[in-house]
């Protein structure tokens, strides 16, 4: 079957091939940083716009299918591109059109692995998760599933000769793989007896409700695993500040959204009808991400790492809003599993978008100043304005304030959790309005996290030398943040013209369809009837217009004279950037009142200590009750293995030989 | 009817501008009586704040422009916000613009942006105020929400001004749940406009100040704008209070101008009663140490789920 040219799964078939081949021209002129950076890149992010309008309208186009005659022999990819796809294809072309066009300017020489090698790996893991996207059979799903994570795994050790990276990207690589483990017999148990792994094979399988449910367990791991759902975060943290900072935001900003797609293929598309109550699981464990990541979040002092939890944080919530569908869906209430549904596919949009901005925005304050930790940056708003103002505007979007695009998605998803009255169990009835309650908390929180990341690094005064003569951005850097920004703005500005866009993978999908209504085009009213209506635009032209207003009266009736004098020194006279209130600082209130949630190890010096040192070490509970026991024991499996290896050929030939014995008394 | 709403609108901004300043006044004046000083004028808010219009600013050497485009934002929003809230009639044209949800939205940014302009100077008392400001703000901010999803389940939406028509049919009964979230909204009120007992408004103590610390560096018209601004808050939650627990006095659904003058009646004599109400909590209640604040915030969070707990089992 061959679909014609024009059609947007071919467009976007030809794109993916395009980015491999820009791939592949890396190799041409492997240690040339103009050749990678001032051609290959630029064209990558072109290729990613293209791939974006394709996508674009193929939400609206019919699904559309095509065989691939690639692949293993009699096992051709299928590949298959709905709304579903089509909405996450947008994610990645939008979103690697900015993070390519930044990352044309970025890249320095002399830093870790070749430009060309780098312009490899990244364009094929820009391709392999397009591939991901629209695999239409486990094979060509699995293939490029782990393409992505080898390829992004390469990229996060680009400075491989640091010992502390090395680590963070063996870290990566395991739970990836513990991940696609748990994909793969999710797969497994999805074909149901028909050996078949196409997915139309598992759309047409009909699963008993016990082995659809442990299939949903499963996806819940394995893509848990791969977008930090807790307690399956632990590479996250580790891994974003180890990478380039244009490959922390594809990671944190598109690949997580990867992981989200395939949870959502499985439980809307591939898993028949999920029963109502499996989504509580999503839910609570989503909820409890959220929480944990934002409190994680704010008792950061490095930035990176800060962003990294945060993007926990996120993903706590698009699980959230994943399990709500499913649960909306399960007791037949189409509307509501259409809004929740549309949520999480808009904050999935909004936070590519501001997350990638935030990431590069710290990329570029980390070339300038060579430094991640918080407490040695601030006051780089007069050195960088472009990308302070820009950085802010995905600090604000991120903290989930109106008018801009994290506030749509959070309040689409707190519209769903408080109209969700009609579950027929009483409890759960009274526990939802509960976790509304707690993304409002969550919401909240990220706003004092956010005020602490822009307000540390950028405001205030140079807290050490090394941040004084720090660079602004270039000019392909700024064209990168700024496209992402403006991303932002729009999304946020515009909610009417996107919701019903969106809407159509729901009713693709047959979870529900949002039922329109008279609103005017400004206006985004989610619900029938007099419900709710928001209208950013409106609000945010009238904030402007009074803003204005007011600037001229007072100029009209008073004066504009500023005069520029000291701060305020309390009469001591004697004011210094040290004096500023820390990171630590920031975070001590929330590491107050979440104390049960941090393993703290604080130093204390005493009052008679010639030379002070005050100090906390923030562990991970989590870390230290599983991950560490469990590595201690993988470590005594494998030395008492260790055992067995002497170093000698005689004793290698005759464990091969006793094995051979074993095999032939067991067959015979 | 047109006209007529977008007259309303007019006026119902228009009166919130100048009356902000007035119930500040007022409730300063109710303070003064109740701890036996001699109270000082009305209008004394007025004049502090004309006084300010004619000097020049003194703005620190380290300020940005974000310090400096802060008042009018937050002057901005706070106009914006009186413009949403059904204060006077709920036929508001701007009212369909927001809901109670994202109302609570521009407070936060507000919020966000006055914290980032006190930090931006790099002084220990911007960044030690802004960082309190957040601490409360991530603490109120849940909770009034809650409060908002208490009401909105009531009357089945989260727009306010249909919250309000729906609430007011109702019979003058106190329903529970209601009770318990008019408590906590009151407990976010104090916390969220620098009352007592989270924050001392008359105080320039450098250990206990909040607000006040955030405004240290501002001078002149900034100055104005934002002690203009935080009036205007005052003003905004006590109207969003009687929208949600006082509905009964505003003009509801299209009315003419004999409807909206008994509302204007009617909402100045409930601004009088919770200005003395205001100044009767802070005398009889002492300021509670910063670190105290979580706590009683939390209980204003526990109240609310209470109400919303109360609701769901009882459906009162």
């Amino acid at each position: 079957m061959i679909a014609n040219l024009g059609s947007p799964l071919s467009a976007a078939l030809a794109l993916l091939c395009a980015w491999v081949v820009i791939g592949l021209a890396g190799l041409l002129r492997p240690m040339s940083l103009v050749f990678a950076g001032r051609t290959l890149f630029p064209l990558g992010a072109a290729c990613g716009l293209a791939l974006a309008l394709a996508a674009l309208l193929g939400i609206a186009a019919p699904t559309a299918h095509l065989t691939l005659p690639i692949g293993l022999p009699d096992l051709p990819m299928h590949v298959r591109c709905d709304a579903l796809s089509c909405v996450f294809l947008c994610i990645l072309g939008a979103t690697s059109a900015g993070v390519s066009l930044f990352g044309a300017g970025y890249f320095r020489s002399g830093q870790g692995a070749p430009p060309g090698l780098l312009c490899l790996q990244y364009h094929l893991f820009l391709a392999s998760m397009g591939f991901v996207l629209l695999a239409d059979d486990a094979y060509g799903f699995m293939v490029a599933w782990e393409t992505m994570a080898l390829s992004s795994y390469f990229l996060v050790t680009t400075q491989h000769r640091i010992e502390e990276i090395r680590r963070a990207g063996f870290l990566y690589l395991l739970m990836a793989h513990l991940g696609a483990i748990a994909i793969l017999l999710c797969f497994g148990v999805l074909q149901g007896g028909s050996w078949q792994f196409s997915f139309d094979a598992m759309r047409s399988a009909q699963l008993s409700p016990p082995r659809a449910g442990v299939a949903l367990l499963l996806a819940l791991v394995g893509f848990g695993a791969k977008a930090g759902l807790v307690p399956l975060h632990v590479w996250l943290p580790e891994a974003h500040p180890a990478a380039p900072s244009p490959v922390s935001a594809l990671m944190s900003g598109v690949m997580l959204k990867v992981a989200v797609y395939g949870m959502l293929r499985v439980a809307f598309d591939l898993l028949g009808g999920p029963l109502w109550w499996w989504g509580l699981l999503p839910v609570s464990l989503g909820l409890f991400t959220a929480l944990y990541g934002i409190v994680f979040a704010a008792a950061q002092t490095d930035m990176k790492r800060l962003l990294a939890y945060s993007s926990v944080k996120n993903i706590g919530i698009l699980f959230t809003g994943i399990g709500l569908a499913i649960v909306f869906h399960g007791v037949g209430r189409p509307q509501l599993a259409a809004l929740a549904l549309v949520a999480v596919l808009y904050h999935s949009v909004n936070h590519a978008f501001m997350k990638s901005l935030l990431f590069l925005g710290t990329g570029v304050v980390l070339h300038s100043t060579g430094e991640r930790n918080l407490g040695r940056l601030g006051g780089l708003i007069h050195r960088m304005p472009w990308v302070a103002w820009l950085t802010l505007v995905g600090t604000l979007a991120i903290a989930g304030l109106p008018p801009l695009n994290g506030f749509v998605s959070e309040w689409l998803l707190l519209q769903a959790f408080l109209f969700a009255f009609e579950v027929p169990h009483t409890f759960v009835n009274m526990l939802l309005p509960l976790g509304a309650g707690l993304v409002a908390l969550t919401g909240a929180l990220s706003g004092y996290v956010m005020v602490k990341f822009f307000g540390v690094v950028f405001l205030g005064k140079p807290r050490e030398a090394a941040a004084a003569p720090a660079h602004d951005a270039g000019s392909l850097e700024r064209g990168g943040l700024l496209w992402l920004a403006s991303g932002c703005v729009i999304l946020g500005l515009l909610p009417a013209q996107i919701v019903p866009v969106l809407a159509r993978v729901a009713e693709q999908l047959h979870v529900g369809r949002l039922l329109p209504n008279g609103a005017p085009w400004w206006m985004l009213v989610p619900l029938q009837g007099r419900q709710a209506s928001y209208a950013p635009l409106v609000f945010s032209c009238a904030v402007v217009a009074v803003v204005l207003l007011t600037i001229w009266v007072v100029r009209l009736l008073y004066h504009q004279r500023i005069r520029r004098v000291a701060p305020w020194d309390c009469g001591f006279g004697r004011l210094d950037a040290r004096m500023q209130d820390t990171a630590e600082g920031f975070g001590q209130p929330i590491r107050h009142l979440f104390e049960p949630f941090f393993a703290m190890q604080r130093q204390l010096p005493s009052p008679f200590d010639p030379a002070p040192r005050y100090r906390v070490v923030i562990g991970d509970r989590i870390w230290n009750a599983a991950y560490a026991p469990l590595g201690a024991l993988v470590q005594r499996i494998a030395d008492a293995f260790a055992a067995l290896q002497q170093g000698r050929i005689a004793s290698y030939l005759l464990y091969g030989f006793i094995t051979l014995i074993v095999l032939l008394a067991l067959v015979l | 009817m047109m006209t007529i709403e977008w007259f309303t609108q007019f006026l119902a901004v228009a009166a919130a501008l100048a009356a902000a300043p007035l119930f500040l006044g007022w409730v300063n004046q109710c303070r003064a009586w109740l701890q036996n000083r001699r109270a000082p004028s009305v209008l004394l808010v007025y004049r502090g704040i004309r006084k300010l219009f004619h000097k020049d600013a003194a703005v620190a050497e380290p300020a940005s422009r974000l310090f400096i485009f802060t008042p009018y934002i937050v002057f901005g929003t706070m106009v914006v916000a009186a413009a949403i809230i059904p204060s006077v009639s709920t036929r508001l044209p701007f009212g369909t613009a927001a809901d109670a949800i994202a109302l609570v939205g521009l407070f936060a940014t507000a919020r966000v942006f006055m914290s980032l302009a006190a930090m931006d100077i790099g002084t220990a008392f911007g960044s030690m105020g802004a960082r309190r400001e957040m601490m409360v703000g991530f603490l109120a901010e849940p909770a009034l929400l809650m409060v908002i999803f208490v009401a909105s389940l009531i009357s089945m939406t989260t727009a306010l001004p249909v919250i309000s028509e729906r609430l007011a049919t109702q019979a003058l009964t106190l329903s529970p749940s209601l009770a318990f979230t008019g408590v906590a909204f009151t407990m976010v009120l104090l916390a969220e406009n620098a009352r007592i007992p989270i924050d001392n408004p008359a105080t320039h103590l450098e250990l206990t100040m909040i607000h006040e610390a955030m405004l240290l560096e501002y001078s002149a018209r900034h100055l104005a704008l934002l002690e203009w601004a935080a009036a205007l808050k005052l003003l905004n939650y006590a109207c969003i209070g009687f929208a949600l627990f006082l509905p009964w006095g505003a003009a509801m659904g299209e009315a003419g101008p004999p409807a909206l003058l008994t509302a204007v009646a009617f909402l100045a004599l409930k601004l009088l009663v919770a200005g003395v109400a205001l100044a009767l909590i802070e005398t009889l209640s002492a300021k509670l140490r910063v670190f105290r604040a979580p706590q009683f915030l939390a209980t204003a969070y526990l109240f609310a789920s209470l109400g919303l707990l109360v609701h769901l089992l009882l459906g009162a």
